[in-house]
């Protein structure tokens, strides 16, 4: 079984577009050389917001077997 | 591989990253129609995606289904024939505002008028995307698009009181910013035994945003945030929709469904014979 416990980027798809970054809540992401990154990560709730809306499921909440 | 399970159930990943400009909304409103898809639990074989042509249009390329992709404004004609041949399948349509409200608008009222059960999903980035950026039938009066050099003279329409006119039976309207409600609106009109309409409001930052000077994607987004408004408050306070979008559940009226009026008169001269 996976636990569905982490915030997985996936940098070959993030077309840099600062959408999750922008609505992010606790301000865990911002954009590094034009990907997204999530650079405080230990601030992350796990809210899911930056999945919402990312356009390119390139940010998402999954489980270690996800990544 | 780094892919959400969403994307590894649904999504032809072999057709992935999509062409989408970055922070274009249709990314958006195509994962809340996946989200409602997997939140009803429908048997993925089961469901026929059909589409026009448009960059909202493509959506049907990346989504795993079975997938028809067709000609510019005539996605209801050909859902209308799969739904005749198979009325079993959940026929979902998506498209764009020049899709279904230019070309296809004479398709749009008549399908609505026929309240056949069709959901059908309309992008509205208030332009022509994919062609580069020519007014639309919803870009607001005065905006500019490259046929409108010196500013838009057309009344626009609203989608969603063309679709609840015409006979629609499930009207909602979510947007980018507001994908969850999106979702739920979308959920609503699968499960309407009729015709349902939802619009979901897209941000194009390539051709709309940069012709009327709307800035990035996000400042796109923040706008929405900004300026929809739930049909459900302004019920009940009219002053607070003053000059706002409004979003959510519009209209919801169950009426008879074409194709099981259709199959009565089979029934029937069946009998007679
Ligand atoms: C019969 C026909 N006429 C015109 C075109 C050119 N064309 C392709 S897409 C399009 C408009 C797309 O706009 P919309 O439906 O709003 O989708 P968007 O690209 O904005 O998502 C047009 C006019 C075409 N492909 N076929
Ligand atoms: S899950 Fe929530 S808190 Fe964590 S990065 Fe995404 S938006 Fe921010
Ligand atoms: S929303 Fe998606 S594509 Fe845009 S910056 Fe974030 S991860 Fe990248
Ligand atoms: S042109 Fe506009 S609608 Fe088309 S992909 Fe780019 S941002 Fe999206």
């Amino acid at each position: 079984m996976c636990d569905n416990n982490s915030l997985i980027i996936n940098t070959d798809w993030c077309k840099g577009c600062g959408i999750c970054v922008e609505f992010c809540p606790k301000k865990v992401l911002s954009l590094s050389k034009g990907k997204v990154v999530a650079e405080k990560k230990e601030d992350c709730i796990l809210c899911g917001q930056c999945e919402l809306r990312c356009p390119d499921n390139a940010i998402f909440i999954g489980g270690k077997c996800d990544e | 591989m780094m892919y959400s399970n969403l994307v590894k159930k649904y999504y032809r990943i072999n057709n992935l990253p999509h062409i989408w400009c970055p922070g274009c909304g249709h990314g958006i409103l195509m994962n809340s129609i996946i989200r409602a898809i997997d939140n009803l639990k429908l048997d993925k074989d089961n469901i026929c995606v059909v589409s026009g042509i448009g960059c909202s249009s493509r959506a049907s390329g990346y989504m795993d289904f079975n997938t028809l992709h067709t000609t510019h404004g005539r996605a209801l004609a050909f859902a209308t024939g799969i739904k005749f041949a198979n009325p079993n399948l959940k026929v979902i349509v998506v498209t764009g505002d020049g899709d279904c409200a230019a070309i296809g608008g004479n398709h749009l009222i008549h399908a609505a008028r026929r309240n056949i059960d069709i959901t059908t999903i309309a992008f509205n980035n208030n332009i022509y995307g994919m062609t580069g950026g020519q007014y639309s039938p919803t870009t607001p009066t005065g905006d500019f698009g490259t046929t409108a050099p010196y500013g838009n003279i057309d009344k626009s329409f609203d989608l969603c009181n063309l679709a609840k006119s015409a006979g629609a039976t499930y009207v909602g309207r979510g947007t980018a910013y507001h994908a969850s409600l999106l979702t739920k609106l979308i959920e609503n009109g699968l499960n309407n035994n009729g015709f349902s309409f939802i619009e979901g409001v897209s941000v194009c930052p390539t051709y709309y945003g940069r012709k009327n000077k709307k800035g990035s994607s996000v400042k796109m987004m923040t706008y929405l945030k900004e300026n929809c408004i739930d049909k459900k408050v302004v019920d009940k306070k009219p002053e607070l929709g003053e000059n706002k979008i409004l979003i959510g559940e519009l209209y919801n009226n169950s009426q008879p469904e074409y194709t099981e009026k259709y199959k009565e008169i089979i029934k029937m001269l069946s009998k007679e014979s």
